[in-house]
């Protein structure tokens, strides 16, 4: 059988499993649709936070960073582990004490004020939106590269089956669907892993394999760690070495602000905060921080061995290659676009960080345009430099040298030669970790939507089923919105991430745990750290990323701040200013400071208004 | 719910035993948040040079990559193990004490 024919039996599978499970836990009320009844266990909560939290980026292209950065690449490991020690110990028990629906209910209680409930249901939409774009392309790449169908058309599928789910069973069938969508995406993405480290270094816990020798019939000699190895070869064609910390514009400020804004941002972004309001108690809420992390872990200790196995695999299975003898994984690859070769004339590849590199990716250039270069760069060849461009210095100077990223889970099974099932199955994986993600996410946009703007702000006498069927509309139309992002995807998909980061860290974080630890700040004080924490995250994104201006050091840090760790600067901002102000304004009201005692009481009973007796639900 | 009839005497200890509890909380959390920075940006980031020094004993792994990847992971699932069983813990001895000044709030009230 073909790759194509197990890809479609893998993905056939997976997804009846995905409807039935979703036929089977529909739900009636709101309750059940943004809170699962609040009866999910633990351990299963965990797991659908796991594949709530493990997109598509996780999956597909978080690898395939660490592969090209090397040390430098742990700040996704770290940022995207260690922040859920924050969301467990800081927010998580106090939240489900708490007890309302949706993150932008916490805010606006505790501070008292639409105004900052408003506030949270914009930045809870935008955070949402950025992401779920995100994971619509990653089903687009998946079905395009193994069911040879249209991106769009394989967009359409996964929008088709998110939305039965999602709208048939709110955040009960979402739940159930993630933790079966857990076991399809952590086997596919260990299984590949575990094959290829037997295969170079005979160990069968690839996390061993990492720091282990080479067999001597890879290595050609006994005794070579691969990670010695790995690095010899890098430094010798210019990467710099694999395990070197801090190398680059990676100076140690950069990577301790890089990491530190993810976890932050983590710990703040509203799918995977309203995870805990699932489960039946604080206890159970602590509980599932930990399996959560856990499951989580599992992956992300896999990660680091796949970057490391797939950089071995690529620079020594493409240098030297002669054209007559293209690896079948290339050829496949060469198709998207995602990995070119444009040959110097010798016939040989050559995949390097100087300017005799051959290998480059097509990034946003047209296809037209492509050929237009490729075919200059053929006069070029012929010519001997008299006449055409050297299509390696035009792709260059775009930016676009060696391969895209993502592909590199979804090829390493291939170039590890591994069984074609295998590889099906990774496919069905990544789909998995997409649509988990996408559903985690419409039902935060669609809660935001019917519970906080309709019902909480708009329409405060709505009925049950008006607002579940606000709900479940809010559902169909983001469905349709993160299609048309996935279809057409903006061009500043990885720029908007580092947004979504950023904004959930120097906004949700500090509100939420100042709302819990600190029962002093008021309404006003908070309001301003927001928006001053918002205001000067967004700024500077966006002057780095659309504006293209050079990143600022602010005559504090040592050198220039990275986009993507701004997010903590923004944090600390938000934490000083609300502190700062705090003093010079009245404290809450008796009743919010009754709530915030309540909140960190976990076996008060008489403080302990469960969802359902609270007046205002 | 707390019975309206309860002693001055006894609403105090009942205070004194919720300022107890949020105390020996914020203890644990702060002593396993020093342990998470410690690991996470300490030994992975702060420290990573000097540490890639050293190789883990047994394995080619410098140490601060190796943190960077692969320990700081597993020292953040431990920190939240351990998170759950102590404040779980906490709790239930919480609730058996604010159950027994209840009780004998109770008594005292003549019920």
């Amino acid at each position: 059988m073909s790759v194509q024919a197990y890809t479609l039996i893998f993905v056939g599978l997976s997804f009846s499993l995905y409807l039935g499970i979703a036929w089977w836990s529909r739900v009636r009320d709101t309750r059940g649709f943004y809170v699962a009844g609040q009866g999910v266990p633990a351990a299963a909560n965990g797991m659908a936070t796991a594949a709530d939290w493990m997109s598509a980026a996780s999956f597909l292209s978080m690898a395939g960073l660490i592969s090209t950065m090397g040390y430098a690449g742990g700040v996704y490991l770290l940022g995207w582990t260690g922040g859920f020690v924050l969301l467990a110990l800081l927010l998580a028990p106090y939240l489900r004490k708490f007890g309302h629906y949706t993150v932008p209910d916490f805010v606006g209680d505790r501070y008292d004020s639409q105004f900052a409930r408003l506030v949270a249901v914009i930045c809870a939409l935008f955070v949402s939106f950025t992401y779920v774009a995100g994971q619509m392309r990653g089903v687009g790449v998946v079905f395009s590269r193994f069911l040879d169908v249209e991106i769009h058309v394989g967009v359409i599928i996964g929008m088709a089956i998110v939305f039965i789910y999602a709208t048939l069973g709110g955040m009960k069938g979402i739940t159930w669907t993630q933790v079966a969508q857990y076991w399809v995406l952590i086997t596919a993405f260990v299984v590949p892993a575990v094959a290829i480290s037997i295969k170079l270094t005979g160990q069968p816990v690839p996390q061993v394999g990492l720091g282990a020798e080479l067999l001597p019939e890879v290595a050609g000699a006994a005794g070579v760690p691969l990670l010695t190895r790995l690095n010899e070869v890098m430094t010798e064609l210019g990467f710099g070495s694999y395990t070197d910390a801090f190398v680059g514009a990676w100076d140690r400020w950069n990577v301790l602000l890089v990491a530190l804004s993810l976890m932050v941002g983590t710990a703040g972004l509203p799918h995977v905060i309203v995870r805990f309001y699932t489960v039946k108690n604080v206890q159970a809420a602590r509980w599932s921080g930990f399996w959560a992390l856990l499951f989580i872990a599992l992956l992300y200790v896999t990660a680091p061995a796949t970057a490391a196995f797939a950089r071995y695999f690529m620079l020594s299975t493409l240098n030297d290659r002669p054209a007559a003898e293209l690896p079948t994984w290339f050829q496949n690859w060469e198709k998207t676009g995602l990995i070119l070769w444009v040959d110097d004339g010798d016939g040989r590849m050559r995949f390097s960080a100087g300017e005799d590199n051959e290998i480059f990716r097509a990034g946003a250039i047209p296809s037209g345009e492509l050929a237009a270069i490729l075919v200059s760069h053929d006069r070029w060849l012929a010519s001997g430099g008299a006449d055409g461009t050297d299509a390696r210095g035009v792709l260059r100077e775009r930016g676009l040298s060696g391969p895209d990223r993502d592909i590199i889970v979804l090829a390493t099974p291939e170039m590890a030669e591994l069984a074609d099932w295998i590889i099906a199955f990774v496919a069905a994986g990544g789909l998995a970790a997409a649509l988990s993600t996408a559903s985690g996410l419409l039902l935060v946009i669609s809660s935001s939507v019917a519970h906080d703007l309709y019902y909480r702000i708009l329409k405060p006498g709505a009925s049950e089923q008006q607002r579940l069927l606000v709900g479940r509309a809010a559902i169909g139309v983001a469905v349709v919105i993160a299609g048309i992002f996935g279809i057409y995807p903006p061009g500043f998909v990885s720029e908007v991430v580092a947004f979504a980061f950023g904004l959930a860290a120097a906004s949700f974080f500090p509100a939420i745990v100042l709302g819990i630890f600190n029962k002093r700040v008021s309404t006003v004080p908070a309001v301003t750290g927001m928006i001053v924490g918002i205001t000067f995250t967004a700024w500077y994104i966006l002057r780095c990323s659309i504006l293209k201006e050079a990143p600022l050091t602010f005559g504090i840090f040592p050198s220039p701040i990275n986009p993507q760790g701004i997010g903590a600067v923004g944090m600390a901002l938000n934490f000083i200013i609300t502190l700062g102000l705090t003093p010079f304004f009245p404290p809450p009201r008796e009743g919010v400071q009754k709530m915030v005692d309540a909140v960190r009481e976990p076996e008060d009973a008489a403080a302990a208004l469960s969802v359902e007796d609270a007046p205002e639900h | 719910m707390t019975p309206p009839t309860l002693s001055p005497e006894a609403a105090k200890r009942l205070a004194e035993s919720k300022r107890r509890y949020w105390r020996s909380n914020l203890i644990i959390m702060s002593v396993l948040l020093l342990i998470w920075a410690a690991a996470g940006f300490g030994c992975a980031v702060w420290f990573a040079e000097a540490l890639n020094e050293f190789t883990l004993p047994g394995t080619a792994f410098p140490l601060g990559f190796w943190f960077a990847h692969l320990g700081a992971i597993v020292v953040f699932v431990i920190v939240v193990l351990v998170y759950c069983i102590a404040m779980n813990r906490l709790d239930r001895y919480h609730r058996t004490e604010m159950d027994g000044i209840l009780a004998s709030a109770g008594r005292e009230g003549g019920r």
